[in-house]
């Protein structure tokens, strides 16, 4: 008899089984499966059952699937994970099928496999609580719904409103659940949650309509109707389009969900969860399925985690906070830090640029009033916090300053100088900066222990990442307490040690450099941005650098020259840094501010420059060229860079490049991230793709020393 | 191998006998014909071909009609229903094919290969298509609503694989309307001079004539009247299908879309029947040859443009005949869409002096399954009106595919 699904009859013959395995969650494994398969052989012999009521004794209501054994599966073992999801399928199957009715009563969380059982209950009632969240994540895991959600979810509200939850992994709350038609009813706590349930189950006895579910009614039809219904095969064909237009065909998920959800239009409801199975054993193999998990499970987990962080101090909160700058990025972090509970005070050269700051934080607390994010209360609270300043006595007692006013090492100086002797015992003074190096700004300061780099990405209240960049000097407990600010702010801090351009800003400008260096040696120019979004990034590398600005890409170039960062005849990509300054010199092209850069704007969107063809192509090196060549070019270039950085210690951990590249420099997900990649595409196969490029475009294409180390080991990069 | 296939086309020879059709008319509601339903629309042809050449049904041994939407009415075998509906001798059979706008087509040369194979004698060949009455694309398919098949295969509508031609191939939206504007100008001159001999009008049971003239044609289009029409696939390509068709076209930036219902063909209702057999059979039954079918190709090419099919089609078919591009008199090739007429002149290197010289399906309009054995009795109304030999039909197919058929007067 197990323990870990508790069984209790009361006087009505209602059966309550309340989940509690060993273990924070209720996890959908062999556990599980022993527990559920138990309870329903009991069930299904219980002579006189009125009706059951599954519930959960965690904090959530079933976390859904075990990541660790889905990750492990390998090209090859399809079958075997069909069959295990074919059994668990058929123990949902049997909840639904029991002669009494069954009551989903859900008390928390139920996401994955946890709506999925949900599904399989004849009703579901949940707590409307804000921690009740309801949804079908999968899609985010690079995986599908493989527990009946696709199939359940389309039958039950149909394609169309199904659509975004599948494809998307939208999660909603309970009292949109129960608009969308996913749950049946409310109940204002847990008391009541178990009253709610039996008597739904009293008021639904055995053999009436409610103790049947919809798909196994005669007559059942589909809400929205099935792929013979007026305009359902065009819906079909232009989600598929609109996929594409996302995806790029680079995800199989979506791709999976969207055929799987087609054929529940086609199939009958058994056949359709045997094809979800199916579609689901062949995903769960699949490298991107894998990359994704690695990402943005395992090793997301370990950045927000804590891994990078010193385990030296206690935990550090920040009360007062000081930011220097009321710019584009001061303004973005003053947002962030009062909205969390953190005292600001802003302080620019003038009233008036630090109340432009305040305005922003003003304007985007209201978008969250707006969206329901965010109470009107806590908005005005939120905006109190705020405090304006021309003075740097204002500072006084700050336990963290960020500077954030721009690129200019001497003004950085001589704010460390002026301001650094405000802070609190022990305080941290954070620079933010994309390219300068730390260790030169902190010269200035008397306590360089105290002084880290911080590099926000913009915009600040919607980007996740936040750049650590530790000085020569900086000490752990600094580094410790930047990390726990960062955490805070609600920011997933990577760790980086100091470098020209640390780890993103010097990764994410090389397929720039070598789209420039393609268009230079003759390459059609629309063929490398095409190519380029073929591999999955936002944008192509040419409209990302107009965003960036030509301008400001060799400002911070020429600055590094100035400052001995870099050498000249160090550049990987002359041609390309040649046709930059000529763009810009000769042809007034700087970038998308600048009034057009490779692309000219207008009010009817962008095109290439037309003058750029006459000005580079050459159609004989365009011909010669092969798309294969163009794409590894352009993706190779970041990949080998983050070894590079792996290599100098510039990164400190794989899943900080990782997560870094995915969620700061736009590495696409399916690539699991930059370092990542290489362990896709292997090794060896890796080293000599390299090999093959160096030799035809030139020695940044060697692969690192690292690389080769690895072989040798026998190991991957994890 | 080529020798042989021409000899053997010699030593039996698939000759046409008769070619007719029916006008053609808007396929909505409101159009002329859509009172007619489409099995009566192809029995009607039948009982013509029957009476024009006083002919004994039993002898003729297949009926083979394209359709290309074979759902509803036109559903399960329309050309056995149309025989017995015809009131034609109960040994005929019937056989009904697809492949897409080839069909028509299709049905002839099929037609011609089991004649010429001295397997059988006497075949009618042609097509019906009441798009009025069956919508088209209402037989659902893979290609079209299949989220694996369309993101595997690329497939994107074939309006956005014309739109894809002119771009390719440097035709502006002026250069395809120009094409509108002649195939208008064409259709109406040859309508109003009564060049259109194979034309039967449709009639009722009584008799009386519900349809004697093509009417869908726009005599007035002007290029400045064109120029003014919203193109018809750009909602839909920029819902995605662009995006899709560019993933295959990456030297193109963006997909200018020329198209507009004015340079398109036309979604009409029609039906074609054309009467092919022996040589040996024609003399028995007094039969006169009007034409032999001298070859008959098909092929595929790049399914994402989809209809740069017919020219590599004619191509193989002139191989196979042994001819050259300067062998032929007249061109006929389906104006499906403008950018592939002006496409498939291009691949021939051939230009409109001597195609499509009384305009064609964007003038008159488009029933998908009919077109082809329209086409056959246009081509021979005018090789007989020039007296000119050699005439090479084609036409652009879903799927890549392309179809040609050389005929030759005797």
């Amino acid at each position: 008899m197990n323990t870990e699904f508790i069984y209790q009859k009361d006087a009505d013959n209602i059966v309550t089984v309340t989940m509690d395995m060993n273990g924070p969650v209720n996890a959908i494994n062999d556990g599980f499966i022993a527990a559920l398969k138990e309870t329903l052989d009991r069930l299904e012999q219980e002579p006189d059952l009125a009706g059951v009521i599954i519930t959960s004794a965690k904090k959530t209501f079933v976390a859904g699937g075990d990541l660790n054994e889905l990750i492990a599966a390998q090209p090859g073992q399809e079958e075997g994970v069909f069959t295990r999801t074919q059994m668990i399928k058929s123990l949902f199957r049997r909840i639904e099928k029991l002669s009494a009715p069954s009551v989903a009563a859900i008390n928390g969380a139920a996401l994955g496999g946890g709506l999925e059982l949900a599904l399989s209950c004849n009703c579901r009632i949940a707590v409307n609580h804000r921690s009740v969240q309801l949804g079908l994540p999968e899609v985010g895991l690079g995986l599908l719904p493989g527990g009946g959600g696709i199939v359940r979810l389309t039958s039950l509200i149909g394609f169309q409103k199904a659509f975004p939850y599948l494809m998307d992994g939208k999660k909603i709350n309970a009292e949109k659940a129960l608009s969308e038609g996913f749950i049946h009813a409310l109940a204002a706590d847990q008391t009541a949650l178990l009253a709610t349930a039996k008597n739904w189950i009293i008021n639904n006895a055995a053999g009436s309509e409610g103790a049947s579910q919809p798909w196994d009614r005669k007559g059942f039809r589909i809400p929205g109707g099935n792929e013979s219904s007026p305009g359902m095969s065009q819906q079909i064909a232009m989600a598929s389009a609109a996929l594409f237009k996302k995806t790029r065909g680079l995800l199989p998920a979506p791709e999976f969900i969207l055929n799987t959800m087609v054929e529940v239009l086609r199939v009958d409801f058994d056949t359709a969860l045997t094809i979800e199975s199916r579609q689901f054993s062949q995903l769960v193999t699949r490298p991107e399925a894998k990359n994704m998990i690695n990402a943005f499970f395992f090793q997301m987990n370990q950045v927000a985690g804590g891994k990078s962080r010193p385990k030296i101090a206690e935990k550090h909160t920040v009360k007062k906070l000081g930011v220097l700058g009321g710019g584009m990025m001061g303004q973005g972090i003053a947002m962030v830090a009062a909205q969390v509970g953190i005292e600001v005070v802003i302080k620019d050269v003038s009233i008036e640029s630090a109340a432009k700051a305040k305005a922003y934080a003003e304007n985007g607390f209201a978008k969250l009033v707006a969206k329901g994010r965010m109470t009107a209360e806590d908005a005005s609270r939120a905006l109190a916090r705020i405090k304006l300043s021309v003075d740097v006595a204002d500072l006084q007692g700050c336990d963290f300053i960020i500077e954030a006013v721009f690129e200019n090492i001497e003004l950085k100086h001589a704010l460390v100088k002026e301001a650094e002797t405000m802070l609190a015992d022990g305080g941290v003074w954070a620079s933010n900066t994309s390219t300068l190096p730390i260790t030169r700004i902190a010269a200035a300061s008397s306590k360089p222990e105290n002084f880290i780099g911080m590099h926000f990405f913009s915009p600040v209240d919607r980007m996740p990442l936040l750049e650590i960049i530790c000085g020569e000097q900086t000490s752990d407990e600094t580094l410790a307490k930047a990390f726990d600010l960062a955490k805070q702010l609600r920011k997933m801090p990577i760790v980086v040690n100091d470098a020209p351009g640390f780890y993103t800003s010097r990764t994410i400008s090389t397929p720039i450099q070598e789209a420039a260096q393609l268009i230079a040696e003759g390459v059609d120019a629309v063929r490398i941005e095409n190519v380029g979004k073929s591999v999955g990034w936002p944008v192509g590398p040419l409209a990302l650098q107009d965003e960036v600005s030509q301008k400001l890409s060799l400002d911070i170039i020429d600055a590094q020259i100035a400052m001995g960062l870099r050498k000249p005849e160090d550049d990987p990509t002359p041609q390309g840094t040649a046709l930059m300054r000529c763009l810009l010199n000769e042809h007034g092209r700087g970038g998308r501010v600048h009034g057009g850069g490779y692309y000219e704007y207008s009010e009817s969107g962008k095109a290439i420059w037309s003058k750029l063809k006459a000005l580079y192509f050459k159609e004989a090196v365009d011909s010669a060229i092969s798309d294969a060549d163009i794409r590894d070019r352009l993706l190779f270039r970041p990949v080998i860079e983050s070894l590079v950085c792996l290599q100098d210690g510039v990164l400190r951990s794989v899943a900080d490049g990782n997560i870094g590249s995915i969620m700061g420099i736009g590495a696409p997900s399916w690539t699991g991230g930059y370092l990542q990649f290489v362990n896709t595409y292997g090794l060896e196969r890796f080293a000599e793709r390299c090999t093959t490029l160096a030799e035809a475009y030139g020695e940044r294409f060697r692969a690192p020393a690292i690389v080769a180390d690895k072989i040798a080991e026998g190991a991957n990069f994890n | 191998m080529l020798a042989i296939i021409l000899e053997a086309g010699v030593t039996t020879g698939a000759y046409i006998f008769d070619a007719i059709r029916t006008p053609r008319s808007k396929g909505k509601a409101g159009g002329s014909l859509h009172e007619v339903k489409p099995v009566a629309l192809a029995a009607g042809l039948l009982r013509e071909l029957q009476q024009r050449n006083d002919l004994d049904t039993s002898v003729v041994d297949d009926v083979i009609l394209g359709c290309v939407t074979p759902v509803g009415e036109q559903g399960s075998c329309i050309a056995k229903a149309a025989v017995q509906y015809a009131g034609w001798d109960e040994s005929v059979a019937g056989f009904q094919l697809d492949r897409f706008c080839a069909s028509g087509l299709e049905a002839v040369n099929t037609a011609a290969q089991k004649i010429a194979s001295g397997w059988e004698d006497l075949i009618v060949a042609g097509g019906v298509e009441c798009m009025s009455r069956v919508k088209m694309g209402s037989n659902g398919g893979a290609m079209f609503s299949d989220p694996e098949f369309i993101l595997g295969q690329k497939a994107v509508p074939q309006g956005i694989g014309a739109d894809l031609i002119a771009n390719l191939g440097g035709w502006s939206r002026r250069d395809v309307d120009q094409v509108a504007v002649t195939s208008q100008q064409r259709a109406a001159r040859a309508r109003d001079n009564a060049w259109f001999t194979s034309l039967v009008p449709v009639r009722d049971s009584s008799g009386a004539v519900i349809l004697a003239q093509d009417d869908f044609i726009k005599p007035n289009s002007s290029l400045e009247s064109l120029a003014a029409l919203k193109p018809s696939f750009q909602a839909m390509g920029d819902m995605g299908m662009d995006e899709l068709a560019l993933s295959k076209y990456n030297r193109l930036e963006k997909i200018e879309h020329v198209h507009t219902p004015a340079n398109s063909s036309g979604i009409v209702d029609g039906a074609s029947a054309v009467l092919i057999g022996s040589a040996k059979i024609g003399s028995a039954l007094g039969l006169k040859a009007r034409a032999r079918i001298v070859a008959t190709a098909v092929t595929s090419s790049d399914p994402v443009t989809m209809l740069t099919g017919p020219g590599p089609a004619a191509h193989k078919c002139l191989k196979k005949a042994g001819l050259s591009v300067r062998d032929i008199d007249l061109w006929e090739i389906n104006e499906a869409f403008a950018s592939v007429m002006l496409r498939f002149m291009a691949d021939m290197g051939i230009d409109d002096s001597i195609t499509n010289v009384n305009g064609g399906a964007i003038a008159m309009g488009h029933p998908l399954g009919a077109t082809g054995g329209m086409l056959i009795g246009i081509m021979l109304d005018e090789l007989e009106r020039r007296n000119l030999q050699r005439g090479l039909v084609a036409l652009c197919v879903g799927g890549g595919m392309g179809i040609a058929t050389i005929i030759e007067r005797v």
